[in-house]
């Protein structure tokens, strides 16, 4: 087998929410390029709990792109210098040998560090459950699936949106720590739909409340969010969700 | 061991009716200071822990991942099946119910896959009306598209992110509750023991992932949705955590296991490239309904490929050898996964296998890019197409169809999959076996449920495309909220339950020597190099194919591993804050626990039947030889304490309405 790359880690280590961190140089040595960059990380920690060191502790679970977990900042990035990826569907074929790598949490006042690159992204759980649903009781007995037609653009629309995995990049590469892409997805998907129409108005201001209480910044048309989600959500969801949210102001209830 | 399975009288297709019409019922003042605790949070435990909150009672959920967003049902990718006929293709619920049967090779209850095919049809009725967005055909209805061992059109997808918008809404289901406070959501949380008084569970022990704490937390009953245990091979299409240990623990208190041993071997993986990997990528069964399997027919071909003198591009069609289409012409390259999982082996292992590790085959969407072309240079009115202009307008509907799971590929070996044909071999995916359950999915132990890919009920011996999702939704959605009830009826005097009992005082404990046994170890070796090891032995000796005298040494070889990881494993003893290899520690002792159960109950089982694949006993065309005289039956495996001795029950598989045959789909 080729030898693999040689790289410098320069990893944010923090050994609690209290603790106040910093960044510790590991190398990493023979890396191939197949690897993913969590599969890298794994190395590396092989390496530390063998020299009886606490290994780098990472949010990962799926490693295919759709669960949300993982959540690094790399060289300043969120989730690296890919486009349309997450942190595990980097691989190290997007690096070369003798490069420094910088690996940093996630960072926001709304996602408190756990663990070195681990942070709590509770506030999501919560703007969702503030009114990120339909409140229809899961009995089985509501109508045919099909008695209602959606037009196909409205639907493709609606997935589109909702394909959001809630990891927060857009959060950590905003300059204003805003959510406004998270939430402005989920609220999309709702009002472009039939089925979200009856709790239209309540479902915006409800989830705007609770953003604003989890003290995630506003938007300020910068777009960097767009470019790395992963999951390419268009800033489209942000203008629908401002007019959502203007509307359910002006217009009042019933 | 007692078994009763608990069917109901009457016909296959009253049983359900039947059964809800005289179900013991919780009125809903009752039902509030009734206390349920659900494990996993995927398609089985949102669904379960949002219904019963729901009905009114008071729940409690749990998740060792940060979100209940996250559980594995997320990854699922091709599709959802219910017996609605939109397609007008000859669907029905027994058609549904009659092919799981036959795909499952005869080695689930009649009862069970029949209801599970009743409530199909609610299942999508429900995603709707929850926001799901389904794929739709351009007059706004539902689309639908063919999964294998079916010939019918009836799986709904979301293109092929189906498990995350179907886990999506039943989180926002679940979401709905957490915010009325009707149910209490505790993330990283993992169990570690379940607590059994008066022989009922009443609750569990978990450990806080983020603290480290230990935690009691009592209930009238427990519900188990904690997934599949595909990990046990290290490597598999499962989430880096998903694991056995509710399961296992639930097991060494008593709750039997059905049928350990059938395990769901996909065959379009992307393959193995190298020792660093940490896990398999699976590619969508539904690829298989424009992606054509190959190999070359000759093996100078083969050579030539291996060595990159020749692109599979430059193979001519008549020295490809659509093995699936030649085998069974009947379902094609829709075969069920089991079958063609074999079939790609079995090209393999004769030599076809077309990269460097010899694993690997072709899925090949050049056809389909055609077709599709073509149809679209008629819809556009475009006549005289050029072949350049078709191949661009077939790719564009292909991208449609299948975009996420293309550029998931192309991510991840490199290659542009719309020029050159994937490479594919099969990988553990999904197990069948799972806590073994009644017709209300009650575990032998009173009190204990088991709901999803965690129970063994609905699959037999293997799992056709698209039923995860169904079965997990129907279990979680329509199935437990009514079953528990009959239970919980007799516990509207219980009262609250005290965790200060002599019982959970013990679970704690036992949880506690443990762990404290695993910082204290001293060794030298990582946990994940004994789950390497225990994975290989699983992979060739109790994966695709399986031998008698294979078996008994993967039996001894994991005895070894065990006293090894007891004796060398390395577990960080700094801090119990957010101890990652901790908590991979305490899921791989289970894993090597249950490996070598999965040897003895395939040792035991000698016949062939679905996944499970004894090479002794195969027909004169390598296909899976059944003995249904002496093994038409569930195991039903019981802990005797001692986990290279584990004690056989049996419950006989009864069909009053199928006819048992050997499975053909030529």
């Amino acid at each position: 087998m080729e030898k693999g790359m040689n790289l410098k880690l320069k990893v944010w280590r923090q050994k609690s929410t209290a603790d106040k961190g910093g960044i510790v140089d590991y190398n990493v040595n023979n890396v191939s390029p197949d690897m993913s960059f969590l599969e890298m990380i794994d190395v590396l920690n092989e390496d530390l709990v063998k020299k009886g060191d606490d290994p780098v502790a990472f949010d990962h679970d799926c490693r295919e792109g759709i669960c949300g977990m993982c959540s690094m900042f790399i060289n300043g990035e969120a989730h690296g210098p890919n486009r349309g990826v997450t942190t595990c569907q980097l691989h190290m074929r997007s690096f070369k040998d003798g490069d420094t790598v910088y690996v940093e949490p996630w960072r926001s006042e709304g996602f408190p560090v756990i663990k070195d690159l681990m942070v709590n992204r509770g506030a999501f759980d919560r703007i969702q459950q503030a009114g990120g649903f339909v409140s229809v009781n899961t009995s089985g007995r509501t109508m045919d699936a099909n008695a209602i037609p959606i037009p196909k653009e409205d639907a493709d629309k609606a997935f589109d949106a909702a394909t959001c995995i809630g990891c927060g990049a857009c959060v950590a590469t905003c300059p204003n720590g805003s959510a406004m892409l998270f939430v402005g997805a989920k609220v999309s998907q709702f009002a472009l739909l039939p089925q979200g129409q009856v709790e239209r108005k309540d479902r915006v201001l409800n989830m705007v409340k609770q953003m604003d209480e989890e003290g995630f910044g506003n938007c300020s048309n910068i777009g960097a969010c767009e470019v790395q989600c992963p999951k390419n959500i268009s800033l489209e969801v942000i203008a629908r969700m401002n007019r959502e949210y203007l509307t359910a102001n002006v217009k009042p209830e019933n | 061991m007692e078994l009763n399975s608990k069917i109901p009288d009457g016909s296959l297709d009253q049983k359900w009716t039947k059964y809800k019409g005289n179900v013991r019922l919780v009125n809903p003042a009752n039902k509030r200071s009734i206390d349920v605790i659900v494990v996993g949070t995927g398609l089985a435990g949102a669904s379960a822990a949002a219904s019963l909150a729901e009905m009114g009672y008071s729940v409690k959920a749990l998740c060792f991942q940060d979100s209940p967003r996250r559980a594995h049902s997320i990854a699922a990718q091709g599709g959802i099946n219910a017996a609605k006929n939109y397609m007008n293709d000859g669907d029905s619920t027994y058609r549904l119910f009659y092919d799981t049967i036959k795909g499952g090779d005869y080695r689930s209850r009649e009862a069970n896959v029949h209801r599970l095919a009743e409530v199909s049809a609610n299942i999508i009725d429900q995603c709707v009306a929850q926001g799901v967005p389904f794929a739709r055909d351009y007059g706004g209805l539902l689309d639908n598209r063919s999964f294998g061992g079916t010939q019918v059109s009836r799986t709904f997808y979301a293109k092929g992110q189906t498990g995350q918008q179907l886990l999506l809404g039943a989180y926002s289901a679940l979401s709905r509750q957490i915010g009325k406070g009707t149910v209490e959501m505790l993330n990283r949380h993992e169990m570690l023991d379940v607590v059994i008084v008066d022989g009922k569970a009443r609750g569990i022990i978990a450990r806080n992932l983020v603290t480290g704490e230990l935690e009691r937390h009592s209930a009238h009953a427990v519900v188990l949705c904690t997934g599949g245990y595909g990990n046990v091979f290290f490597l598999s299409t499962n989430a880096m955590g998903s694991n056995v240990t509710a399961a296992w623990r639930a097991h060494k208190r008593g709750a039997a296991f059905g049928n350990p041993c059938f395990t769901q071997i996909h065959p379009t993986c992307i393959p193995v490239s190298g020792d660093h990997q940490s896990k398999l990528t699976l590619m969508s069964e539904s690829l298989r309904n424009d992606g054509r399997i190959w190999v070359p027919k000759h093996k100078e071909d083969v050579e030539a490929i291996r060595a990159k003198r020749l692109k599979p591009q430059d193979i001519p069609e008549d020295r490809r050898d659509y093995y699936l289409e030649r085998r069974y012409p009947a379902f094609g390259n829709l075969v069920p996964r089991d079958i063609a999982s074999r079939a790609a082996k079995e090209r393999c292992d004769e030599g076809f296998g077309v990269n460097a590790t010899g694993e690997a085959v072709y899925l090949d969407f050049s056809s389909a890019i055609i077709r599709y072309g073509k149809a679209q240079a008629n819809v556009k009115g475009i006549h005289n197409a050029t072949d350049q202009q078709i191949i661009e307008l077939g790719t564009k509907v292909v991208e449609q169809k299948y975009g996420n799971l293309f550029q998931m590929y192309e991510q991840i070996v490199a290659e542009n999959p719309y020029t050159t044909p994937m490479m594919i071999y099969p990988a553990v995916h999904y197990t069948m076996g799972g806590l073994w359950v009644d017709y209300e999915l009650m575990t032998s132990v009173p009190g204990l449920y088991a709901c999803g890919e965690a129970n063994f009920s609905d699959h037999g011996a293997n799992r056709l495309g698209a039923s995860a999702l169904m079965q997990g939704l129907a279990d979680g959605y329509f199935v437990l909220p009514y079953t528990i009830g009959n239970y919980l009826a007799d516990e509207i005097r219980t009262g609250k339950i005290s965790t200060q009992s002599p019982e959970f005082e013990e679970a704690e404990k036992n949880v506690r020597k443990q762990i404290d046994s695993l910082l204290n170890n001293n060794g030298t070796e990582p946990v994940d190099h004994y789950h390497r090891r225990l994975g290989k032995v699983m992979w060739n000796e109790c994966g695709m194919a399986r031998t008698e005298k294979g078996l008994k040494w993967a039996i001894a070889e994991i005895q070894q591993i065990r006293k090894e990881f007891y004796a060398n494993a390395r577990v960080p003893n700094q801090s119990l804050y957010m101890n990652t290899e901790l908590a991979k520690a305490l899921r791989v002792a289970d894993f090597i626990d249950l490996g070598e159960l999965m040897c003895w109950d395939a040792l035991n089982r000698n016949e062939s039947c679905g996944g499970h694949f004894r090479e002794e006993y195969q027909t004169e065309d390598g296909e899976a030889l059944r003995d249904d005289e002496n093994f038409k039956y569930v195991s039903a495996w019981e802990w005797s304490g001692d986990p290279s001795a584990p004690k056989l029950n049996k419950e006989e598989l009864i069909y009053e309405n199928i006819k048992v045959q050997q499975r053909s789909y030529k």
